[in-house]
């Protein structure tokens, strides 16, 4: 009953869609107020009904009713009750349910705190925002039905791949579509203004908290998603190139570009069709994203599902919101006159430049992740993998880096290139000097030491111009009362460009200087892995709620001083049969201490990896430091109290 | 309109029609028989893929069935398939071949020394030649060889439990 009930408020969600998707727009292009004010209880009884819906598929994943196809496609009496819930998005049909109910949040959300908008173009938000939702809803019960009944129901369910049986991993889908999703609301935004035709700082004030409310929950879930890949897959990597990240990472660099760009029309009024352009990418970057990895086209760990008939439908959706949104953008771009100049040597065009590298970075991604499959179905066979991401990308990144740290020094408009550098000397040397010396005390590959400088150049570079805006040097006495005066935003930049640097030197020392052994030990054997000796005390069987594990008890020491023991395991679960291995790590700041335990050797010895990874806890520090300062950029002042007025209201727009 | 704002609808409807035409001729890309299902596998000679063992050629999959595993160290999908491929000889009664593609030699053998090595024979593709020759377009890949040589059965991606019970079990019965 309960789950029929889903069913059906799934299918009253798709008509409050469709109301919500015509009547709105309607009513603002006439100047009907009437029409205008559905937009807005529509969101809310959009989002009541879906959550509903959701919650009744929850349900049956608790109470294990597996008459429900889908629970008994993918859960087990003997899940712990975290994987039971988390189950609910571990699958096909139930992650696009998540996605639709995330959707419907950010609508509600727009509905709720966007009292500061024009109501006719608030209307046209939530009125393009619930046609998003229209296609998915559609998807979902047309191709994608969570709630379909299965007669004679089974007596257990097949159970989750376990995976996937994390707590990374419960809450990395999540993470991840409150950022693909939360894109929507900037992409709802640009259409809006492409179909009043009218950009200005008031639109890019309104469009910022979302689009940093995104960027900050796709990191998180990026982040979240490759630190499970590094504990949970076993052999210590932490970023593989695979096509399910690259989904994930494209719509991060065109958000982040966006992020960028926005700032400009904000402060200077220009930049404003590009932004746009971004608006309108990243979202349909968010689309392919969900498109590759929902369709089946991809054959990874990581994808769950394949059927024709769902990558039709999402092809043709995909074309029917890129190709229609970026039709309108062609008609309507020209409209958007910038009005504020700048000269070559100036923020802006650090920005852009910045613009310029993400974009590319995002297209050379979207290339090495569409050529092989389009090659494919063409008949050749291409492999575009790590070896190609991996020089191209940081390549990339080395051009972007030395912009990171002189843009927000440079004046808006005109800059003074000869003065920022001045103000940069030390940065630079020490950077240099840091660079060098990695080169030469230690034995290195070159990149590393290019990464620490720039490292380096990031971490001072960025206080250097803390310390410029709190006048450190000039008058210190006051300095600490000018840095509690700073706007949020500011302190966002710098939290998250510190973040950046935190992150690169972990990639860098970590890559350069891991150590790995694998081998064949017996209990008692001590193994030296970088400066640490191992030692196998002991390898024993353990049972947990749903499965038997083999654990290995490691001993390590440094120099003869104890530092930590380690317990890896080899899971075996049961329902479906299938082994994960849980490496054991101890996470140093200096470093992480990995150990795995593999099989058993005909002769009663183990054969084990063991790894030393410097910094390598770094990548995520440097992650959770970057969210932190979209975060603090979020709590600014200026965007809770809400955006001025534009100083004119411009023609087009009915009075409210 | 102006050329640099239609420009990305023109370069996105290159895109889709590009895939498009694909999807079209090409509904499900996993279950349309690939260029190779149903030829003699590729005339290839490797050199053995660990210290001891024995290579892969042509002629071992002459008069016989066999599974062939394309692997290598550094792909996490096929440490994820690697318990399966252990117990795979042992349950199906087939010999169980691998290729190791584009690995370097020290990393494979610390990793077949340390979760196992299934292979009763395998071949070291070090350039990635020879996967290229089989049609590849990554790894892992599992292929089944009939008696006559022709490769009658293909799996992309990590193998698991239903697909090894549902297909690859039911194709190795109906050659016997």
């Amino acid at each position: 009953m309960i789950v029929e009930l889903g069913h059906f408020a799934l299918i009253l969600a798709l008509v409050a869609a469709l109301v919500q998707g015509t009547v709105p727009l309607i009513g603002a292009q006439r100047g009907y107020a009437a029409l205008i004010a559905v937009a807005r209880p529509a969101a809310f009884l959009q989002l009541a009904l879906v959550a509903l819906s959701f919650a009744a598929l929850t349900w049956a994943y608790v109470v294990s009713d597996f008459s429900v196809a889908n629970v008994a496609l993918n859960s087990h009496t003997d899940k712990p009750m975290l994987y039971k819930i988390s189950g609910v998005w571990g699958n096909h049909e139930g992650s696009i349910l998540l996605w639709i109910l995330i959707l419907a949040l950010f609508g509600a959300g727009v509905a709720a705190f966007g009292r500061n908008l024009p109501a006719a173009f608030r209307a046209r938000v939530l009125a393009i925002q619930a046609l998003i939702a229209v296609g998915f809803l559609a998807f979902s019960l047309f191709t994608s039905n969570p709630f379909a009944r299965l007669d004679p129901a089974p007596l257990n369910g097949n159970g989750l791949n376990p995976l996937l049986q994390d707590p990374g991993l419960a809450f990395h889908p999540p993470m991840l579509y409150l950022g693909y999703v939360g894109f929507s609301i900037a992409f709802s935004f640009a259409i809006a203004a492409l179909i009043e035709g009218r950009v200005d700082p008031a639109w890019a004030r309104w469009v910022r908290p979302w689009t940093l409310a995104a960027w900050s929950f796709l990191t998180a879930g990026i982040a979240l998603g490759s630190w499970w890949a590094y504990y949970e897959l076993g052999w210590g990597g932490w970023w593989f190139w695979d096509p399910v990240e690259n989904a994930s990472f494209m719509p991060w660099l065109a958000g982040t570009a966006l992020l960028h760009s926005a700032i400009v029309v904000e402060k200077r009024d220009t930049l404003k069709s590009w932004t746009i352009l971004l608006a309108i990418l990243t979202f349909s970057l968010s689309l392919l994203g969900t498109f590759l990895v929902r369709s089946g086209v991809l054959t990874s760990v990581h994808s769950f599902a394949s059927d024709p008939a769902r990558g039709v439908f999402i092809l043709g959706f995909l074309i029917l919101v890129v190709g229609g949104s970026l039709a309108l953008y062609a008609v309507r771009a020209p409209s958007m006159k910038p009005t504020g100049m700048f000269s070559p040597v100036s923020r802006e065009t650090s920005l852009i430049l910045n613009n310029l590298v993400l974009a590319v970075a995002a297209f050379v991604i979207l290339f090495g992740t569409l050529y092989p499959l389009l090659a494919k179905e063409a008949g050749y066979q291409v492999s575009v993998a790590a070896p190609f991401f991996n020089i191209v990308f940081p390549a990339l990144m080395a051009l972007l880096i030395p912009f990171m740290g002189l843009g927000p020094l440079l004046a808006w408009k005109r800059g003074n290139l000869r003065e920022s550098l001045r103000r940069l000397r030390p940065a630079l040397v020490l950077a240099v000097i840091a660079g060098l010396a990695v080169a030469f005390a230690t034995k290195g590959p070159f990149w590393a030491s290019i990464g620490v400088a720039y490292g380096v150049w990031i971490t001072m570079s960025v206080l250097t111009e803390l310390a410029g805006r709190i006048g450190l040097f000039r008058s210190p006495g006051q300095a600490l009362r000018r840095a509690a005066g700073l706007p949020r935003g500011a302190w966002g930049m710098t939290i998250a460009h510190l973040g950046i640097a935190v992150m690169i030197f972990g990639i860098a020392v970590s890559s350069a200087w891991q150590r790995e052994e694998i081998t064949v030990i017996e209990p008692g054997d001590s193994v030296r892995v970088g400066g640490y000796r191992f030692v196998l005390d002991a390898v024993g069987p353990v049972r947990g709620p749903n499965y038997a594990a083999i654990r290995g008890t490691f001993s390590v020491y440094k120099d003869d001083r104890f530092v930590v023991r380690l317990y890896p395991e080899t899971r075996r679960f049961a329902d479906p049969p299938q082994e994960t291995t849980e490496a054991a790590i101890d996470p140093l700041f200096t470093g992480d201490l990995y150990a795995v335990i593999g099989h058993a050797q005909s002769d009663g010895r183990w054969g084990v990896r063991l790894y030393h990874k410097p910094l390598v806890s770094w990548i995520w520090a440097g992650a959770l430091i970057m969210v932190l300062g979209g975060l603090v950029s979020l709590s600014d002042r200026r965007l809770r109290v809400g955006a001025p007025r534009a100083a004119k209201v411009p023609a087009g727009v009915p009075a409210e | 309109m102006k050329p640099q704002h239609v420009l990305p609808l023109a370069i996105f409807l290159t895109i889709a029609v590009a895939f498009g035409v694909a999807f079209y001729l090409n509904l499900d890309p996993k279950a349309t028989p690939f260029a190779i299902e149903g030829k003699p596998v590729p005339v290839f000679a490797l050199p053995p893929a660990v210290e001891g063992g024995e290579g892969l050629s042509t002629a071992d999959l002459q008069g016989k069935v066999a599974i062939v595993n394309f692997h290598a160290s550094w792909c996490a999908p096929c440490r994820a398939e690697h318990p399966i491929l252990m117990q795979l000889e042992k349950r199906t009664g087939v010999p169980v071949y691998g290729i190791a593609w584009k690995d370097k030699p020290a990393d494979l053998r610390a990793w077949l020394a340390a979760d196992g090595n299934p292979f009763s024979r395998a071949g070291f593709d070090g350039n990635g030649r020879v996967g290229i020759d089989w049609g590849i377009s990554g790894v892992p890949e599992t292929f089944i060889v009939d008696r006559s040589g022709k490769v009658v059965w293909r799996f992309q991606g990590a193998l698991n439990e239903p697909i090894v019970a549902k297909s690859l079990i039911p194709v190795l019965q109906g050659l016997k």
